[in-house]
């Protein structure tokens, strides 16, 4: 049967989607690419991250608050329906400050977004003595961090498998191995190409394909400015617990590795890890945990960021084509919950929808490209 | 942080091909660096043969003392040779790090000769993973490099290096308790129409049926057409199972020997994302190259059984040819005498793989060791069964990249050696596609693990 | 598993220790070969699921000899057995949560 929703993209973002409104009783199919397509999903940090988020943007922070509000909910539902753990865990997270400055700077911002969003904003300051209290493994040279206690992280690649196995036990079709590369209307219907093939049709079509959005948005009446933005990423052998809590550059993994990132390149699509990278990101990780010093890294990878110019999320119902959405965002592991679960109120036209117009591509003159 | 040391050929690995490598191009006056992760030169097959005993040459035979023809010519001022070299990252401009006792270091060549061999086939069945099962080149190892031999051991599985170890252990005094062999008679049949073309490495097969006439002397059982193998024990080995001829036999033992063949080591020209393809008669994956080892990156050429499994002597006529081809690129010798050498090493090389098609045919691995039963283990590192592989298909992954992030198989130190091809092949069949279509694991850097500080002594 | 030398260790015989046992070994091997020689069966136990592992590819490829010494995890395979190095089976134990 023909769906009412086509999601294009198969990540994190599209399958959250797909998931929200087939809660919703619509009929979703997906349509992800193949085993070497470019995929944030595969390469993230899985992190479900609050602190720092919206300083240019409060309504930003609110809204990737709600979505780790949500997170528990969203993770006992999928835990349960699909037999499985995702290791979600929120019970804060760091960001480390090698100098006094830093920390007060950071502080101090923290302090002014909590004025702007209602003065609930549950963080701490903690100097060295602190922190080396709630993380005895810290180096010497760590000044301090800031903890949110509304930060966690998730095993994120069990929420990508999830994910696709819920979908497809809410009665969603995924088709893999497919790349959709023009959608044109006719007829007030999306019809989806790969290659000169059609391969089907739908009422509505929502972009949910990363860095693909950019080759699909234009012909949909969206500006679709987004670009890649290569983060790096190391991982450990198995080590005996280092640390309690995630950071933004630095986290312990359900499984044992200490997963070590948080780097930003403008290199277009180019997914490679490089050594000058590599080498700063080990240097760094033995700076914050020196006992990282003898434990072996077993491998590494560079992965794609979908930015938008402003770094926040592009939620865009299209004014020329309608029931055409855009959706891109650099933080599909936070915004999951909210993705699976406001969202798509906001893409039905549900009296309950968010209010996602902050978030509309109208804050961008022109297309960037 | 050290500097990077600039190098005009640098050759990665010090077996037949390499060392072979590091010679033709020593001959020419020109320098070469010669990385190797082993203490002394001669790769796997020749392994500590500087350091062999009077015993232990007799035992080994001469096939493997000819490897003292190549390290003896190692000797030589032109040949710059690092032992205990652990490569772990290459890029594609051609720098090159290592670390020699944890120390990591790079090295940046103009050009670059990718010698690392083979590593033996995984053989996943019911049982690989304990104590006491090990490969059959494991064992050729220890015998190599420490004189050891296992007591009570059953080799298991198809191919030459079977009966090559066989008859040594035959020498030794320690023979093995059985050969079982899964060769079929169907196999015996595809590889016939093989054969006369291997006539034309006569000498080869008749070192076969030689060392079949010793195991055959020395009244070592031998279970042909062998299928169903399973290692039994809770916490090392007791026993292998299997059937032959229709018929179920066990043995009890402490050590079983698995070889199914041996496949080229692609860690580094899959690092590199060179280009590669299936080849369907040696059941595994080959980097695409031109012109005997040059590769899609003009820097890199790839010399002995990485680029495709030939044998030690044909690996050294490819080290050889693939010297010629980077002092062509380096203009570091007179074109004519290149030319020359070429044709003559061509032609020895051409005479070696005239075997290899009834080798690789008559000693094809078969399907329980290519795609296992659902309850085998398929990962080592992270204990992934071959079910857990295939429970991941209907969930949309058709390659073993989203497999891998779907399952964790080939996620941990290994980075895939052991499970990659055994993935690639049950992705194959179950979703009914060509192994080329499937694709193989993406391979990241480090290659072989390095510590946090190893690392991080090299940022700037 | 059990291993003969073909040879007699003679003169050239080392030690060293694994979880402060005293192994002997002859120079020159590697610490695998020599673990193996003295029969030890299991070198470690899985941080996945506790199974008992012991060297198998003895080329550097496998992981399955990982030994610790001085708290850093290297292979038995590639690593030779130098007198009175002290050896210790990898400490990390199964499901890390």
């Amino acid at each position: 049967m023909e769906p009412e929703y086509a999601i294009i993209g198969g990540g994190i973002v599209g399958l959250s989607v797909a998931h929200g409104l087939l809660a919703l009783g619509k009929r979703v199919a997906v349509y992800d690419e193949g085993d070497n397509g470019i995929r944030a999903s595969r390469g993230n940090f899985g992190l479900i991250w609050v602190q720092g988020n919206g300083l240019n943007l409060p309504a930003y922070s609110l809204w990737t608050r709600r979505s780790a509000a949500a997170w528990r909910d969203f993770a006992d539902e999928i835990e349960q329906q699909c037999n499985t753990r995702l290791n979600l865990k929120q019970e804060g997270g760091f960001r480390y400050c090698l100098n006094e400055d830093e920390l007060a700077d950071v502080a101090e911002q923290y302090r002014g977004l909590a004025a702007q969003t209602g003065d609930d904003y549950p963080f701490e300051v903690l100097g060295h003595n602190a922190l080396r209290h709630e993380e005895p493994n810290i180096g010497p040279n760590v000044a301090g961090a800031t903890l949110h206690h509304e930060d966690g992280h998730v095993n994120p690649l069990a929420l990508l498998r999830s994910l696709a196995t819920l979908v497809r036990q809410q009665g969603g079709q995924i088709f893999n191995s497919i790349t959709i590369d023009k959608i044109t209307r006719s007829n007030s219907k999306y019809a989806l190409f790969s290659g000169k093939h059609e391969l089907a049709r739908a009422q509505h079509v929502v972009l949910c394909s990363g860095i693909g959005n950019r080759t699909l948005g234009p012909s949909l009446g969206f500006k679709a400015s987004v670009r890649p933005q290569r983060g790096q990423v190391l991982i450990t052998e198995k080590t005996a617990p280092l640390m309690r809590r995630p950071s933004d550059v630095i986290r312990q993994v359900d499984e044992g590795g200490v997963q070590i990132g948080a780097s930003a390149e403008e290199v277009g699509t180019d997914d490679r890890d490089s050594l000058a990278i590599t080498a700063q990101l080990a240097a760094e990780a033995q700076q914050l945990f020196p006992a990282l010093s003898n434990v072996n890294i077993v491998r590494g990878w560079g992965a794609l960021r979908i930015m938008s110019p402003d770094g926040l999320p592009i939620y865009q119902h299209s004014k020329t084509h309608p029931g055409a959405f855009f959706v891109t965002c650099h933080s599909g592991i936070t915004l999951a919950a909210a993705h699976a679960k406001f969202l798509p109120l906001w893409i039905v036209g549900h009296s309950d929808a968010p209010d996602l117009e902050c978030f509309s591509e109208d804050r961008f003159e022109t297309h960037p490209n | 942080m050290s500097k990077v040391e600039p190098a005009e050929l640098v050759i990665i690995g010090a077996g037949p091909a390499g060392m072979a490598a590091a010679i033709t191009s020593a001959n020419y006056g020109n320098r070469v660096v010669l990385l190797d992760e082993q203490p002394s030169p001669g790769g796997q097959i020749y392994r500590n043969v500087t350091h062999s005993t009077h015993l232990r040459d007799k035992i080994l035979g001469t096939d493997f003392q000819h490897g003292r023809a190549l390290t003896s010519k190692l000797k030589q001022p032109q040949i710059d040779y690092r032992p205990n070299a652990k490569v772990w990252r290459v890029d594609d401009d051609g720098q090159i790090c290592y670390s020699i006792e944890d120390k990591a270091t790079r090295i940046t060549g103009k050009q670059i000769i990718i010698a690392t061999g083979a590593l033996e086939r995984p053989v996943p069945v019911p049982g690989w993973t304990l104590p006491g099962a090990m490969t059959a080149g494991a064992v050729q190892i220890l015998l190599k490099s420490s004189g050891l031999l296992p007591t009570q051991a059953v080799l298991a599985g198809a191919g030459p290096l079977l009966y090559l170890l066989a008859a040594q252990m035959i020498r030794a005094g320690v023979p093995p308790l059985a050969i079982v062999e899964t060769q079929q008679r169907r196999d015996y049949i595809s590889a016939a129409r093989y054969l006369p073309v291997a006539m034309g490495n006569w000498p080869l097969l008749g070192k076969g049926l030689r060392l079949l006439a010793e195991i055959r002397r020395a009244g070592t059982p031998r279970y042909t057409t062998a299928n169903n193998i399973k290692i039994t024990g809770s916490s090392d080995v007791q026993g292998i199972q299997f059937s032959s001829s229709g018929k179920h036999h066990e043995i009890e033992c402490n050590c079983v020997l698995l070889h199914q063949g041996v496949v080229p080591n692609t860690q580094i020209s899959r690092l590199l994302r060179l280009t590669h393809s299936w080849h369907p008669q040696q059941h595994c994956f080959v980097p695409n190259t031109v012109a005997h080892g040059k590769t899609d990156n003009p820097i890199f050429q790839i010399a002995g059984d990485g680029a495709g499994i030939s044998g030690a002597l044909a690996a050294e006529h490819q080290g050889k040819l693939c010297a010629l081809n980077a002092l062509q690129q380096l203009g570091a010798a007179d074109q004519t005498i290149i030319e020359t050498e070429q044709s003559v090493t061509l032609k020895q090389l051409n005479r070696e793989h005239r075997a290899r098609p009834f080798l690789d045919t008559l000693y094809a691995p078969p399907t329980e060791a290519l795609a296992p039963a659902s309850d085998t283990i398929i990962c080592r590192c992270e204990e992934v069964t071959a079910g857990a592989i295939r429970q991941q298909i209907p969930k949309g992954c058709t390659g073993p990249n989203q497999t891998k992030a779907f399952s964790r198989c080939g996620m941990g130190p290994c980075q895939g050696r052991y499970c990659g091809l055994t993935v690639t092949e049950i992705l194959a069949r179950e979703n009914a596609l060509a192994h080329d279509e499937v694709g193989a694991y993406r391979i990241r850097a480090p290659i072989k693990p390095v510590t946090v500080s190893e690392l991080a002594s090299l940022h700037e | 598993m059990k291993l003969t030398r073909i040879e007699p260790l003679a003169d050239n015989e080392i030690t060293f220790t694994f979880d402060g046992k005293v192994i002997s070994a002859a120079s020159g091997d590697t610490i695998a070969a020599a673990l193996l020689a003295a029969g030890v069966t299991a070198t470690r136990h899985t941080p996945v699921n506790g199974s008992a592992r012991a060297p198998f590819c003895m080329m550097g490829a496998c992981y399955d000899c990982l030994v610790e010494i001085d708290g850093v995890a290297v292979q038995a395979c590639m690593t030779e057995a130098l007198p009175g190095l002290q050896v210790q089976r990898t400490t990390l134990s199964a499901s890390i949560e």
